[in-house]
C-alpha cells in the first residue's frame, strides 16, 4: 500500500521559517523577531520574511523607491478604483485595500508582467553566460512569445517613471548593474526595432534582479506596491456622500445588440 | 491629461446586458435585459436559478439536461466540507470574527489554487480541448502539463490537473459524483471520463479527483475554461458561508490552533524578555 503522506503530516509540521512560543519569543526565519529584527524597520522585515537575506541601505533605498514611484493616488487606476468604489459604498477598510490588492495580479498591468519582465532578464543573463548574444534572445523571446514585459505600454508611450527612476539609481550609485544596463540595452533595441517604450516593470525588475531576487521572490516584494496609492481613493470617497464615485447612468452600458425576446 | 476634472462620459461595453432607465431618472432602472431577455419581468418569473446563470455565461437557454446538470453540479460542489482548504480559510474568518466578506474572499483565495481548487479546474478544461477522447493525449498532457517555461503568477503545477496525488483510491463521495452526473447528462466527457478513469488513474498512480469531475461536466456544459474557473469559485461558496457562520458561534479554544505540532529547525533558543514589573516602575 502507498505511504500516505496525509497521515505522515497530520500533526507535524516541520517549519525553518518560524514559529511564535506565545507569552516568551517569536522566531523568524531562524532569528529572535523582538530582539534581532525589530530593531530594524518593517520593510527590512518584509525583505528578510522574502528572501531571508539582508539587504545594504542603498538596495533598500532602492527597493523602496520602486513601492514609492508606482503609488499614485488616482481612483481612475484601477486597482485604486476598487479601493475608492468600496469607499463609496462604505464597505471596510481592509476590504477596501484588498479588493484592489488582489487585482493588481492582472495580465494587461501588475504583477503578471513584472514576473514575466524578472524572469526574462534572468533567462537573458544564463543566456549569455552560456555564449549567446542579448540581440539574438530577444529575437528568439519575440519569435516564441511575440512581446517582452516590460517594453511597451498599453495607456500611454511615454512612461513618466523612467526617467525618475534612472536619476534615482545614478544618485544610488546602482545604475551600472548588469540588469540594470541590459534593460536599457534591450529598450535600445527595441525601440530602434519596433519603436517601442520602456516602461517602469523593466527598470523595477532589473533593479531587483541586480539584488539578486528571483522570480517568486520578486512576485513577493511586489504585492504590496500599489496598496499605498490605494489609501487615499478609499478615504475620499469615503468622505463624500455614498454613492456619488464615478455613477454610472444606466445608458452607459452600451449594448451594441439591442436584442429582444421573450422567454 | 487635463486637470479639469470633467472628461467625455466613460460607459462599460456589455455585450450581454442593456438597462432602460426611468424617465425622472437616468441612474434608476426600469427595465434590465440578459441576453435580451427582460430580467425582472421574464427571467424572474419563468426561469430556474441555474437556466439563468446558463442564460448569462451561454446567451442561449440550456436544455433540459443542461440545466439540471449545472444544477447537480452545484449541489456536489456547494459545500467541500470543513476539512477543504477553502472552507478552513472561511472559518479562519469565522472563529474570529472577520466579516462575511473576508470569509469569503478567504474562501475565493484559498479556492483558487491548482491543487483541488478553480485554476486546477480551469488547467482541465483546457485539456478537454486539446485532448478531447484521445487517451493517449490525456496520458501526454496530464505527464507533463506545463508547456511555458516562463515563469509565472501561477506556479507550475505539480500534479496531473484533475487528480489526486495524496489520494489512493477515487472516494465513494468522488464515484457518486460521477456516476450521477453523468446519469444526468450521457455521451460526453463524463461519460469518456467515467469509462476511461481507472486507466488514467493507473496511468499516473493516484485517483481521480472532484475538480476532473468538475471540469468535465462544465466541458459537457460547453463552458470554456474561465467561464468554468468563475462557476466552480461560485458554486463552493454556500459551504464555506454556512462553515464560517457555524464557527463564528463556536467557543474559539475549540477551534484547531496547530502551534504545539510545528517543529522549528532553525531556533536560536531564547533570549529573555525584559521584566515587566521592572520596566512599570
Amino acid at each position: 500500500m502507498k505511504t500516505n503522506i496525509l497521515q505522515e503530516n497530520e500533526d507535524r509540521l516541520q517549519s525553518k521559517m518560524g514559529k511564535a512560543f506565545l507569552c516568551e519569543r517569536v522566531v523568524f526565519r531562524g532569528k529572535d523577531l523582538h530582539h534581532d529584527l525589530c530593531q530594524n524597520d518593517w520593510f527590512s522585515l518584509y525583505l528578510y520574511g522574502i528572501t531571508g537575506r539582508e539587504f545594504s541601505d542603498v538596495e533598500k533605498r532602492a527597493l523602496n523607491f520602486i513601492w514609492s514611484v508606482t503609488s499614485y493616488p488616482d481612483p481612475s487606476i484601477w486597482p485604486n478604483n476598487n479601493s475608492a468604489l468600496a469607499g463609496s459604498v462604505r464597505t471596510t477598510a481592509s476590504l477596501a485595500l484588498m479588493s484592489g490588492m488582489v487585482i493588481s495580479e492582472a495580465s494587461l498591468y501588475g504583477r503578471r508582467p513584472d514576473k514575466r519582465a524578472i524572469d526574462f532578464f534572468l533567462r537573458a543573463g544564463l543566456a549569455i553566460d552560456e555564449g549567446s548574444a542579448l540581440e539574438d534572445f530577444i529575437e528568439l523571446e519575440l519569435s516564441l512569445y511575440k512581446r517582452i514585459y516590460g517594453y511597451g505600454r498599453p495607456l500611454v508611450n511615454i512612461d513618466e517613471r523612467i526617467p525618475h527612476t534612472i536619476n534615482k539609481m545614478k544618485e544610488l550609485g546602482l545604475h551600472d548593474g548588469r540588469y540594470f544596463k541590459m534593460a536599457l540595452e534591450v529598450y535600445k533595441y527595441l525601440n530602434k526595432k519596433k519603436g517601442l517604450s520602456i516602461n517602469v516593470a523593466a527598470l523595477a525588475a532589473a533593479i531587483c534582479a541586480d539584488s539578486g531576487f528571483d522570480a517568486n521572490e520578486y512576485h513577493l516584494f511586489l504585492t504590496p506596491a500599489f496598496l499605498a496609492g490605494m489609501v487615499p481613493c478609499y478615504l475620499e470617497s469615503n468622505e463624500k456622500p455614498e454613492g456619488t464615485f464615478f455613477p454610472i447612468r444606466c445608458e452607459s452600458i452600451v449594448n451594441t445588440g439591442k436584442l429582444r425576446r421573450t422567454w | 491629461m487635463n486637470n479639469k476634472g470633467m472628461s467625455k462620459r466613460q460607459v462599460y461595453h456589455s455585450s450581454f446586458w442593456e438597462e432602460v432607465a426611468e424617465d425622472d431618472n437616468p441612474f434608476a432602472t426600469k427595465e434590465a435585459y440578459c441576453h435580451g431577455y427582460n430580467v425582472y419581468e421574464d427571467i424572474l418569473q419563468k426561469a430556474t436559478w441555474f437556466e439563468y446563470l446558463y442564460v448569462m455565461f451561454k446567451g442561449e437557454k440550456p436544455t433540459e439536461a443542461q440545466a439540471k446538470l449545472l444544477e447537480k453540479l452545484a449541489i456536489a460542489l456547494a459545500n467541500p466540507g470543513p476539512r477543504e482548504a477553502s472552507v478552513r480559510a472561511a472559518m479562519n474568518g469565522g472563529v474570529g470574527g472577520s466579516t462575511h466578506a473576508a470569509s469569503l474572499m478567504a474562501a475565493l483565495a484559498v479556492g483558487a489554487g491548482q491543487y483541488g481548487g478553480s485554476h486546477e479546474v480551469f488547467l482541465v478544461v483546457q485539456l478537454w480541448s486539446k485532448c478531447g477522447f484521445d487517451i493517449d493525449k490525456w496520458k501526454l498532457k496530464l505527464s507533463n502539463p506545463n508547456e511555458d517555461p516562463r515563469a509565472d503568477i501561477w506556479h507550475p503545477i505539480e500534479h496531473g490537473p484533475g487528480f489526486d496525488p495524496n489520494g489512493i483510491n477515487c472516494p465513494s463521495t468522488t464515484l457518486n459524483i460521477l456516476n450521477i452526473l453523468e446519469s444526468v447528462m450521457p455521451g460526453g466527457a463524463l461519460t469518456w471520463l467515467k469509462e476511461n478513469r481507472t486507466l488514467l488513474e493507473q496511468y499516473l498512480g493516484y485517483p481521480l479527483a472532484i475538480s476532473g469531475i468538475a471540469a468535465a461536466a462544465f466541458y459537457d456544459l460547453e463552458l470554456n475554461e474561465d467561464q468554468a474557473s468563475m462557476l466552480y469559485l461560485t458554486f463552493r461558496l454556500p459551504g464555506a458561508a454556512a462553515h464560517a457562520l457555524e464557527q463564528s458561534s463556536v467557543p474559539w479554544n475549540k477551534f484547531p490552533f496547530f502551534g504545539d505540532a510545528i517543529e522549528l529547525l532553525d531556533d536560536p533558543g531564547p533570549k529573555g524578555v525584559p521584566n515587566f514589573e521592572e520596566l512599570l516602575k
